[in-house]
């Protein structure tokens, strides 16, 4: 990923945007920080932030008009919260004094003609930029405007203490002064810039343009007049829209365009967040429950401090995280998309031998798209990782354990023991093409057997099959050399067999054709058997009603979702819609490979979609129609079936929600089930290379069985082992028990076996594996 | 990596002998360790114990690929 590339993700992600509150203040004050402090009841935390940003923070707290509060989005549930009041209860009684940084001191002595609120923050501005600043006020003290408000929102006492800080800053202040003409052209003579504060000065003869009312005229932006090192602001009162922080805002600006001035840059640059602004981010307020805004017991005393902080809670924390609240993975993390972009761009970038963090992380994400559409920006999380894991191929630093299990069942389904692609006994041409899939053969070779007789049955022109993968796990895995060879040898065969029009029962099969290989014009199985009728005998499940869940991969294709749930009512049942269904469908784990790569968090992702499901008052069975939906739900523990289950019933009792998990050992045998199936109905017979160790007759209880499907171990890594073993002898003995312990390493895993051997066959105690490799033992 | 793992118990059925606890290599990913395993000092063939497998080991495992 290159820098810009980087900057444009992390621009689409808005969670660190400034809030509303925040954005819409003049000066940018972070509000939602503030209150979140005085929800804490840490009064002094909270004084630090409302300083941060505000000269005077004990004056302006008090008598600001807080256009904050306009923009509160918890308004939009009820009342925005009480930040005016909030900020007085803190200003009152904090004991803390504003810290204030100065800058390096500066040669350039600066004049600040008035001190009304502009005035003063220019003064109070500049001061901290380092420069010399003089104040001219032609009254006895400091203040103007702000000495006529009443005592109970600014007291004498508070408005003298505060102005101290000028003194202690070292600012010249001189007071009783007349600024006339001559004055004026004096204080230009002796000063680098000025600031005038247009509060006090209708009456002063200064040699500067004005407008028909007598305002000093200047530049919106920056607050320049015409005359040059001459700048202005304040003096909003005398047009009946006093606003005490704009006038502090246009104080800012002045003492910024002075800066500027001075060191003769840019004026105008990179100024347009000056002053309010509009954020981008989003904040969801649905699902927030009201809560009425406190009212303070005595209005003129304001809020206590248990009245404080009850209307501290109020605040929302605006944030965005609507991708973190949809997806466990990207939770799970503890980022957001912003941050996660700028780690996988570090994580490739990382010279070689240093660490490479985020390499797990980079490949749990299942890619299903579901931040996408939840995303206001729409960012898809699984874009950004399917790059990051091509470019990890790339410079060959992808661990092999991420993808190596799902790689060798990818192999499993394009090797001979399952691949086939014929013509219908008796065509010599195929109008169509049935793909059932590689996953739905694993799961449900009878019903995918009956399935094809059945378009045979109904579609002319010659329905011919073929038995391999898509190539998904290579895609997923960013193996884009794999991917690239599976799809060309599928191209190839399927234009040896005339091109035929490809009915596939898998979503994610008809995605990935209808993206890579567009010219077949991939339909779905459900799609025909709508528009052709369903078969007679189907699953007896009338009156039932089902949940119905959407592989993540259909996110997009409202068609098939449609199909499914018309089929469902055909076979006389209800569909339930289900939180995650239609374009928020979730994935069960299986997609991006995250199974593979993070088996725990796949787990903990469909467990929680199960439990969440549980928690309601009826709990129904699932109806999916992924082949990888329909393992995943049932490892869980949930009652689910696929649809082809209903449709094609082949499992005895006719209860397939009764089926339970299947092992990838019994997937392995299933998928070479319907290619032994589908050439015994063709007529054709094979002869069937038998490996050594596949005589060899294993014994198992189902936790031995549940436990090394677990950790990936098929049936056929314990028979290679001892197969292995018992040929060499190689095997230890517990002399307590009489098992013995072997191991073989094969291809990049070594497996162990805890076994007893019977007469015709092994009993497996255990099995377990791991990836470093025994290099022997040291002498 | 400390595995120290009693040796007693298991036996070698290649030789015959008990296996002891001894030092043994093992490489990941361009990492290397030694770890004191029981063993058969005459054949080398080795005892790595699930609970090392799906512990420690994995554990190492899991860091060395995230390198």
């Amino acid at each position: 990923m290159e820098q810009d590339k980087l900057r444009e993700w992390e621009y689409k992600c808005i969670q660190e945007e400034p809030p509303e509150c925040t954005a819409t203040c003049p000066l940018h004050v972070d509000a939602r920080l503030f209150v979140k402090e005085m929800g804490r009841g840490d009064r002094e935390a909270a004084f630090k932030v409302l300083a941060k940003s505000m000269p005077f923070p004990g004056i302006l707290a008090r008598i600001c008009d807080h256009p904050c509060e306009r923009k509160c989005k918890r308004g939009e549930v009820e009342e925005p919260v009480a930040i005016a009041l909030l900020e007085r209860n803190c200003v009152e009684q904090a004991t803390g004094k504003a810290r204030i940084q100065l800058l390096p001191r500066r040669g350039q002595k600066i004049a600040v003609i008035g001190s009304g609120p502009a005035g003063l923050t220019a003064a109070w501005d500049l001061l901290k930029k380092g420069f010399g600043v003089t104040v001219f006020e032609h009254a006895d003290r400091l203040g103007g405007s702000l000495r006529e408000l009443p005592e109970c929102i600014l007291p004498r006492e508070v408005l003298d203490r505060e102005l101290a800080v000028l003194e202690e800053l070292k600012a010249d202040i001189r007071v009783d002064e007349v600024i006339d003409a001559t004055a004026f052209e004096n204080i230009s003579r002796e000063y680098d810039a000025i600031f005038i504060d247009r509060e006090r000065v209708e009456g002063y003869e200064l040699p500067i343009k004005r407008s028909s009312g007598g305002e000093i005229s200047v530049d919106a932006a920056t607050g320049a007049t015409e005359c040059e090192g001459v700048f202005a602001g304040g003096g909003t009162r005398r047009h009946g829209a006093y606003s005490p922080v704009n006038e502090t805002l246009q104080g800012r600006k002045g003492a910024l365009s002075i800066e500027r001035f001075i060191q003769k840059a840019q004026m105008g640059a990179g100024r347009v967040n000056d002053g309010p602004f509009t954020t981008r981010l989003f904040t969801n307020i649905s699902g927030i429950a009201s809560v009425p805004r406190v009212r303070p017991a005595d209005t003129a005393i304001g809020y206590s401090d248990g009245e404080a902080l009850a209307e501290a809670k109020r605040c929302i924390q605006c944030e965005c995280l609507e991708c973190v609240k949809a997806c466990l993975y990207l939770e799970r993390y503890e980022g957001y998309p912003k941050k996660y972009a700028r780690q996988v761009f570090n994580n490739e970038r990382v010279i070689l031998g240093a660490a490479h963090t985020k390499n797990q992380f980079v490949n749990s994400c299942s890619t299903c798209g579901l931040c996408e559409v939840v995303c206001p920006n729409n960012f898809n999380m699984g874009d950004l990782c399917l790059q990051a894991r091509r470019t990890m191929n790339g410079q060959k630093l992808m661990p092999l354990s991420f993808h190596e299990f799902a790689l060798k069942d990818m192999a499993h389904s394009t090797g001979g023991r399952f691949a086939l692609s014929r013509h219908e006994p008796g065509h010599e041409k195929s109008e169509w093409l049935y793909f059932p899939s590689c996953q739905l053969c694993a799961t449900s070779p009878g019903e995918v057997l009956s399935s094809y007789r059945y378009l045979r049955e109904q579609l002319t022109g010659g329905v011919g099959i073929m038995l391999g993968c898509c190539g998904a796990p290579a895609f997923w895995a960013g193996r884009d050399d794999l991917f690239r060879e599976t799809r060309d040898a599928l191209r190839n065969e399927w234009e040896q067999l005339g091109n035929p029009r490809v009915i596939t029962a898998c979503s994610t099969c008809l995605n990935l054709f209808r993206e890579h290989i567009p010219d077949m014009a991939p339909v779905s199985l459900w799609k025909i058997l709508e528009q052709c009728g369903l078969p007679l005998k189907t699953c007896e499940a009338t009156g039932k009603t089902v949940a119905v869940a959407d592989p993540c991969i259909t996110r997009y294709d409202r068609d098939t979702q449609e199909s499914v749930r018309h089929i469902v009512h055909l076979l006389g049942m209800d569909s339930e819609e289900l939180p995650s269904c239609g374009e928020k469908a979730e994935c069960c784990g299986y997609g991006g490979l995250m199974y593979n790569a993070n088996p725990k968090l796949a787990r903990d992702g469909i467990a929680r979609r199960v439990a969440v499901a549980s928690s309601t008052d009826v709990q129904r069975d699932y109806l999916v129609y992924c082949a990888m939906c329909r393992d995943n739900f049932a490892v869980s523990g949930a009652r689910v079936s696929h649809l082809i289950e209903l449709l094609f019933p082949n499992v005895e009792g006719g209860d397939p929600a009764a089926r339970g998990w299947i092992s990838w050992s019994l997937r392995c045998s299933n998928r070479a089930r319907v290619r032994q199936g589908i050439l015994q109905e063709f007529g054709e017979k094979e002869e069937h290379v038998v490996i050594t160790y596949e005589n060899i007759r294993l014994e198992m209880t189902p936790e031995v069985l549940r436990r090394t499907d677990e950790r990936r171990i098929l049936e056929d890594d314990i028979k290679m082992v001892i197969d292995h073993v018992e040929r060499t002898g190689k095997r230890i003995r517990n002399n307590r028990d009489g098992r013995y312990l072997a191991c073989h390493q094969t291809h990049n895993v070594t497996f162990w076996v805890e076994y007893t051997p019977e007469t015709d066959r092994f009993t497996v105690h255990n099995a377990y594996c791991h990836r470093m490799k025994i290099v022997g033992v040291k002498q | 990596m400390s595995l120290m793992e009693a040796g007693t118990g298991w036996s070698c059925t290649a030789c015959g002998g008990e296996l002891e606890i001894m030092k043994v290599g093992f490489t990941y990913m361009k990492g290397n360790f030694e770890v004191n395993l029981p063993a058969c000092s005459n054949c080398g063939l080795v005892l790595v114990s699930e609970e090392l497998a799906t512990g420690k080991m994995a554990e190492a495992e899991r860091i060395l690929e995230d390198k």
